[in-house]
């Protein structure tokens, strides 16, 4: 199972790095969001997966699951989504004010 | 268990709460804010002090014991950072009322730097690493909305830059986190450092610790500056200046913590590469600050090369060189934060950035001419201001632990830095006047926060005997991370 998450995790890599290599802004956010959710499968995938039965008072198993990525990534999730808004809502007002989403027309420091 | 040491982190945090819910406010929001800052200052001051007799003060949020719960911790070294953090800050809010203008204020520019301010606190105090990467966002988020604030279209295209460059080191923070935990399984400072050196620090550790340093770096502006130049010169006066002064030093702290604390067993990789970095750094932030013709650009590449300099003290992990690294690291907060304002007083007196463009500045403002003058001599580190001390234990420390080519790398980028600041000073101020006379804008209120930071590289420089002994405790501390991971565990015994 985690060698199958692990391959998931780099296929969602590099599909997100090809993402943000290319020129629309757009494309780059999206890039950015799918390079986020491989990050979180990673997380989860580093405590380890279905390694026993929930870590509560009462519950009698051998093993118990690591719970703390799980909190990690409840974080994690939060940041990135509140990022991917922030970041959203200022490319379309760089859309307007700027007349393009085009990162390579975008260079340069004249029209302020 | 201290809580006081929560103290620092709870204030300004509130204070921002309580001014988004009365937005309309911007008088409240002024007192608020000072009031706040001077408020986080007084109780570091009183938490130094704690921490001189009493050792290295530590919370353990929720009664959660250390390895469990998340970690405050306050040693002398984060302590005294906080207190340079709370002076650089207030005078920055004193030159905001003045210049930042009522639409910032009206879209919540002072909650927002009360957020700022929590992140850049909360990354100093952190027992906990992952802690630390939410402290950052915190920061980060916050210096998104600061940089973008207004909305013109240099600081649009600039700040989508910084913001994409940022989320993805988040995105490398994260992943560097998740093997740091496959591996340690443990995500407190104290406990990391207890595990690493238990088990040795061997190859894929030493993968993961350069990870991380790519992660800081990225934040820092070690080498990896590429976004720093651009995205510093869009934001107005205030904002480019506290962000000089504060963003990239909590980016140099997460190194010197990191690498003191938990990755320093391979000092021969990891730290050889900080050092080989950190002088590529000073020469291209060098060679930057002398190429441009342009006060903004000038004094934002001047802030990569004292990030350079200041991690050459780190790389050296010597006393001498970490002794410096914190002396300069201190200086580094108030000069960056008084020439930024200086710059940006500048600019709005003349109405252009271009050297070129304008002379005989100091004819009609000549406080604000000899205040550059010395704000010139400390950044370059001459005797008697607060760079010269810094300057002579990193180059003492990188001597000593056999860098010497950085040592000489920093003291030739200390004569460009020099040269560069003396262009701005020479063109700038000196020679004959250009402007009309019925052009003269006022410094009224300006000048304040420019003669507290003025005043304070002084200090610094002559009085450096008195916190000799406050930053020689830091160091220590630095050296031997046992006392850390004493403080964090008591005397249990943990592994």
């Amino acid at each position: 199972m985690e060698t199958l998450m692990s391959i998931l995790v780099g296929i969602l890599f590099a599909i997100g790095i090809y993402l943000i290599l290319t020129k629309t802004l757009l494309r780059i956010i999206l890039g950015t969001s799918i390079l986020g959710h491989g990050v979180n499968l990673l997380i989860i995938t580093m405590g380890g997966l279905k390694k026993g039965g929930p870590p509560l008072l009462g519950i009698e198993d051998l093993t118990y699951a690591d719970s703390l990525p799980q909190a990690l990534l409840l974080t994690a999730i939060v940041i990135n989504f509140a990022t991917t808004a922030l970041l959203l809502v200022l490319s379309y007002r760089a859309y307007k004010v700027l007349g393009t989403d085009d990162t390579e027309q975008m260079r340069g420091t004249e029209n302020e | 268990m201290n809580n006081f040491v929560i103290l620092p982190i709870i204030i300004p945090i509130i204070a921002g709460m309580v001014m988004v819910i009365f937005r309309k406010r911007i008088i409240f929001h002024r007192y608020l804010s000072v009031c706040s800052i001077i408020a986080v200052g007084i109780v570091t001051l009183l938490l130094i002090l704690q921490i001189d007799q009493e050792g290295v003060q530590t919370l353990q949020l929720g009664g959660w014991e250390a390895p469990f719960g998340v970690s405050m911790v306050a040693d002398m070294f984060a302590a005294l950072l906080i207190l340079t953090t709370c002076v650089v800050a207030l005078c920055c809010l004193l030159y905001a009322f003045r210049s930042i203008g009522q639409e910032r204020e009206n879209f919540y520019f002072y909650p927002l730097f009360m957020f700022l301010i929590t992140g850049v606190i909360g990354s100093f105090m952190t027992g906990d690493i992952f802690n630390l990467f939410v402290c950052f966002e915190v920061m980060l988020v916050s210096s998104y909305v600061l940089i973008s604030l207004g909305g013109t279209g240099n600081q649009l295209r600039e700040s989508i830059k910084y913001i994409l460059v940022n989320i993805i080191s988040s995105f490398l923070f994260l992943v560097a986190i998740a093997f740091l935990y496959a591996m340690t399984g443990t995500l407190n400072f104290a406990h990391l450092s207890i595990r690493v050196a238990e088990a040795g620090q061997d190859g894929l550790m030493t993968v993961v610790a350069i990870l991380f340093l790519i992660v800081f770096s990225l934040k820092a502006g070690l080498f990896l500056f590429f976004w720093l130049p651009g995205s510093y010169s869009a934001p107005p006066t205030a904002i480019a200046a506290i962000f000089a002064a504060l963003l990239t030093k909590v980016g140099i702290y997460a190194i010197i913590r990191v690498f003191t604390l938990v990755f320093y067993h391979e000092p021969e990789v990891t730290h050889l590469l900080i050092g080989i970095l950190a002088g590529f750094t000073m020469i291209l932030g060098a060679v930057g600050a002398v190429a441009y013709w342009d006060i903004k650009k000038i004094i934002t590449y001047n802030v990569i090369v004292g990030v350079g300099f200041i991690l050459a003290g780190a790389a050296s992990l010597t006393a001498e060189g970490l002794t410096g690294s914190l002396y300069y690291l201190i200086h580094d907060m108030v000069v960056k934060a008084l020439i930024f304002l200086l710059g940006g007083t500048v600019i709005h007196l003349t109405g252009t950035s271009r050297l070129k463009d304008f002379s005989g500045l100091i004819r009609l403002y000549p406080g604000l001419g000899w205040m550059f003058f010395i704000a010139a001599l400390s950044l370059s580190g001459i005797p008697p201001f607060s760079g010269f001390l810094g300057k002579i234990f990193i180059t003492r420390g990188t001597f000593e632990a056999g860098f010497i080519w950085l040592g000489i790398i920093g003291l030739l980028t200390s004569l460009m830095v020099l040269y560069s600041i003396m262009k701005i000073f020479i063109n700038g101020f000196w020679g004959t006047d250009t402007s009309e006379e019925n052009e003269k804008r006022t410094t009224k209120g300006l000048l304040l926060p420019l003669g507290i930071l003025t005043m304070l590289t002084i200090t610094l420089g002559l009085g450096a005997e008195g916190i000799h002994h406050y930053v020689d405790l830091a160091v220590e501390g630095l050296i031997n991370p046992g006392n850390y991971i004493e403080a964090v565990f008591g005397t249990r015994s943990v592994h």
